[in-house]
């Protein structure tokens, strides 16, 4: 795997980012209060996921006054579009649900 | 991966201590399908169209659609597997060994293009792995 699409796939790997990046993609720019209020974590935390995801370039920010406001970046995505490894890993967990399946059938 | 070759293919092979009537079966029968792969209305006749459905995720609505295009009892299984943004087709192939069947499932023909909905799809089905 490519360092980028790694970079990415550890950045959405964690459930509370993958749902500030999904907040942030479907409803826009927010600050990083608007965020912790909805995230139910502290704000160091958040701040903390959002430094991981603008490192994997999937977020941007811009300072504003004091606040800072975050935007998705979905075209950090880019490197995700490697069928190649997204159904290898999509068949061989398939293949093993297959196996387990034959061992409870009838012969 | 903005240049990738417009199709490529994705093979993936095991060693099963199963019969090939055994496995066909798996591999064609609808509320078995559902077992191991996913909801479905599926049926072992060439032409008929069929959707798999998964839980839809955000970016990805959990349809695949397909349609028979190979139907050879015991050996050999072909649908078209087509969802947004991209087309394929999922060719089944079994082969008797001395212990079992050799199962060989090749999916050809990934897109290239760079189209919202292929990024979207793209994110939905990581982010459906992920949840596996």
């Amino acid at each position: 795997m490519q360092a980028a699409t790694e970079t990415v796939f550890k950045a959405l790997a964690d459930p509370t980012r993958r749902a500030i990046f999904e907040h942030l993609a479907r409803d826009g720019e927010q600050t990083v209060h608007a965020l912790t209020d909805r995230a139910g974590v502290s704000q160091p935390a958040v701040s903390k996921h959002l430094g991981v995801l603008k490192n994997a370039k999937l977020v941007r920010d811009r300072r504003a006054g004091r606040e800072t406001h975050y935007r998705a970046h979905p075209k950090a995505l880019a490197p995700l579009i490697d069928w190649m490894s997204i159904y290898g890993a999509f068949w061989r967990d398939r293949f093993d649900r297959l196996e387990s399946l034959l061992k409870r059938m009838d012969p | 991966m903005t240049n990738t070759a417009p199709t490529r293919t994705l093979v993936i092979e095991r060693e099963m201590p199963h019969a090939p009537e055994k496995i066909w079966r798996a591999l064609t029968q609808g509320p078995l399908i559902e077992e191991w792969l996913m909801n479905n209305d599926f049926q072992p006749v060439v032409g008929h169209r069929f959707n798999f459905r998964s839980t839809p995720v955000p970016g990805w609505n959990g349809v695949i659609d397909g349609e028979v295009l190979v139907i050879e009892p015991n050996s050999r299984l072909a649908y078209s597997w087509g969802t947004m943004g991209m087309a394929s087709v999922v060719t089944w192939t079994l082969t008797p060994t001395a212990g079992g069947t050799h199962v060989r499932m090749e999916q050809t023909g990934f897109p290239s293009e760079e189209s919202a909905s292929y990024k979207g799809a793209t994110y939905g089905w990581t982010k459906f792995i992920g949840n596996m």
